[in-house]
């Protein structure tokens, strides 16, 4: 029987287009402009890395003098550079990688192109590993480069094919700053969404173009382009060294903490650490310390914009009133059947099979209704790139659990809207609509 | 088969009561063929809806082929009417979007009957009207006469033990309604039991028995004798 009532609903959206276009559209419009906020919101607050979150961390150290914090009461997003160093020293991760965000001139191996900048990563070899990087060709460094402070290089699938175009580019070189850095690493694509491991407004969103070993950027004296909170401090002979040495946060620590136990035993020692630099004169402030995980770190660092969570409530305001509109348009839609209902009725249609039909022809326009909405929240989100620009919202797309959700939105909420009018069709009372005709 | 006692229907609203119907009483054997008039407002079109159970009654008792319907629910009445009654109507009361096969096809489906059955029956009682190669047609592509066969074939093809008429030549010209009326006889010919309101004299003398309705109430009947009605019906 239900085939019947689909096979009438089809025949029924035929029969007033204007009326069927109309609900349609109300009901994709409603769709579109909360499958678009659902998609932001997403963008927002998903998960980038699922597999593993609940085992990376980023430590922090209430490091920088109150008089020179930005964030008010929080933590430093970052360590010093000191800290750092002796975190990782410790060796208590099962893997970990200090980074910074950076940047500097390449010279192309093709002479007749320009030099052109580029965006980089300074960080440990187990960066790959630890956020599960994919690479096209080579692999990461090891980490007998990182203590040898290699002049090594993994690059960007697009910069390589910029480069040297999409072939195998293990062991070429490429000229950055003043150095040749050896090819040993091309990734494949790979844009987490959001990008987690370091908020950076000068980054938009992108992923760098090329990552290199930490101590080497650093022995390049490549200073850090985002991301820094600095007290003054005095120079001495060499400024980068005095920078080094200095209170300046800057540096970003990761890592992978597989067990229970693992955080623990790392709280602990970071606790250890900070009161230790207490005792020695450090601080003249209680210090405190945080090991956020990256749910935690994405709510302090990158935390849901008050714009998106307003369009999101607009949206969802604007949704219940297409709603309205189609609860209304529906509600004509069946009253001009009427007659035919009381006809079907006259001949044994029972009332629950008046309500059956009338849900199917619901749950029809419900679905036309979000394919729409789907389309119209494609070219809204295209809408949202094309005017935002750059990589902000460049992963503000609708995945397939939107598209599926917006498609059970659909239904559900016109289901629920065509509920009234579908009563209200059950209603009609046979023997009235066959005198009035 | 159609057998009402002392039935009432009042229409209230807060300030009137309006009796459609006052201890109306009526009896219809199987396969007798009776013509229900009366003057606008009589009562007829609420007899009707009654008998066809699309309306409940406010006092009395109705039995439909041996079966009460007083206290049935919806849903029981509307699965006894599917089984036991056609309609035919004035306006014919077609769906302008089903084709003539289709609208045949409602009532079947209500009944749950399989594919086969009613690909049979649809194709029977079409030509039982005459209308075999219209079956794809639309009502709007036949004339009213056409639409009015149609119709009858729709009320037949359930095989009802009662066919309802309202006042079925009503909204044709002379030549389509005596078509319709011969059809209609020729039905009760072949044994069905129809009830047929009219407010057409000439129509209603085609009948059997003619039952007069004036303010709801019976005011006059077929002055012929039972007995003589029997023989003819073959009782």
């Amino acid at each position: 029987m239900f085939s019947y009532y689909f096979g009438l609903a089809l025949h029924s959206l035929r029969r007033n287009v204007a009326l069927t276009s109309l609900i349609v559209i109300a009901i994709g419009v409603g769709i579109a402009a909360s499958t678009c906020a659902l998609s932001m919101f997403r963008a927002y607050t998903a998960d980038p890395i699922p597999q593993k979150s609940s085992q990376l961390f980023v430590p922090h150290i209430d490091s920088l003098s109150p008089e020179y914090r930005e964030r008010g009461d929080k933590l430093p997003l970052h360590l010093t550079y000191q800290d750092a160093r002796a975190l990782l020293a410790q060796h208590l991760a099962k893997r970990q990688a200090p980074m910074y965000f950076t940047g500097s001139t390449l010279a192309p191996p093709n002479p007749r192109l320009h030099p052109f900048q580029v965006l980089v990563r300074a960080t440990g070899a187990d960066f790959f590993a630890l956020f599960d990087v994919p690479f096209q060709y080579g692999a990461a460094w090891s980490a007998t480069d990182d203590e040898a402070r290699a002049e090594v290089v993994v690059l960007g699938s697009q910069l390589n094919e910029r480069l040297f175009g999409r072939v195998n580019s293990i062991g070429r070189t490429v000229h950055l700053g003043t150095r040749d850095f050896r090819v040993v690493g091309v990734l494949d694509a790979w844009a987490p969404s959001p990008r987690f491991y370091e908020a950076s407004n000068a980054m938009q969103g992108r992923v760098e173009d090329l990552f290199i070993p930490f101590g080497s950027a650093i022995d390049q004296h490549l200073p850090p382009w985002d991301n820094m909170a600095c007290p003054p401090f005095s120079s001495g002979p060499s400024q980068w060294d005095a920078f080094l040495a200095s209170e300046c946060v800057w540096v970003r620590l990761w890592v992978q903490l597989p067990t229970a136990g693992d955080v623990q035993r790392y709280r602990r020692a970071l606790d250890g650490y900070a009161d230790e630099q207490t005792r020695s004169g450090r601080y003249h402030w209680p210090i405190r310390t945080a090991l956020l995980n990256v749910g935690a770190l994405l709510a302090d660092e990158q935390p849901v914009p008050t714009e998106v969570r307003l369009y999101g409530l607009i949206s969802l305001g604007f949704l219940l009133v297409c709603l309205l509109n189609a609860m209304a348009l529906m509600l004509a839609r069946f009253m001009t059947q009427s007659a035919e209902v009381g006809v079907r009725r006259a001949l044994g249609a029972r009332r629950i099979d008046v309500f059956l039909q009338c849900l199917a022809e619901t749950a029809v326009i419900g679905l036309v209704g979000g394919l729409l909405g789907i389309g119209l929240c494609a070219l809204g989100l295209a809408g949202i790139r094309s005017i935002v620009g750059g990589a902000t919202v460049a992963f503000v797309y609708a995945d397939r659990v939107d598209l599926s959700i917006a498609v059970l939105a659909a239904l559900v909420s016109t289901l629920f809207a065509g509920l009234y009018p579908t009563w209200r069709a059950m209603q009609v009372q046979p023997a009235w609509q066959l005198k009035i005709n | 088969m159609l057998n009402m006692s002392r039935l009432s229907k009042i229409y209230r609203t807060q300030v009137i009561e309006t009796h459609a119907l006052r201890e109306f009483s009526i009896h219809v054997r199987e396969g007798e063929f009776v013509a229900l008039t009366g003057p606008s407002g009589s009562g007829k079109t609420t007899f009707l809806t009654i008998a066809g159970l699309l309306e409940e009654f406010s006092s009395g008792d109705y039995m439909l082929d041996g079966t009460n319907v007083r206290g049935m629910t919806d849903s029981q009445r509307s699965r006894l009417r599917n089984q036991k009654i056609g309609f035919i109507f004035q306006a014919f009361n077609l769906i302008p979007d089903l084709n003539v096969a289709n609208n045949i096809d409602v009532p079947l489906r209500y009944r749950r009957f399989s594919a086969a059955e009613r690909r049979r029956r649809i194709t029977e009682s079409l030509e039982r009207v005459g209308l075999s190669a219209r079956a794809r047609h639309y009502p709007a592509e036949l004339s009213g006469g056409q639409q009015q066969r149609v119709a009858i074939a729709r009320a037949l093809a359930g095989s009802p033990r009662l066919l309802l008429a309202d006042e079925p030549t009503g909204n044709l010209d002379t030549q389509m309604a005596r078509g319709v009326i011969e059809l209609i006889e020729e039905l009760h010919r072949d044994g069905a039991t129809i009830v047929m309101v009219t407010h057409d004299p000439a129509l209603a003398a085609r009948a059997q028995r003619e039952v007069h309705l004036v303010d709801g109430q019976v005011v006059d009947l077929d002055p012929q004798p039972l007995a003589a009605m029997e023989a003819r019906v073959g009782l």
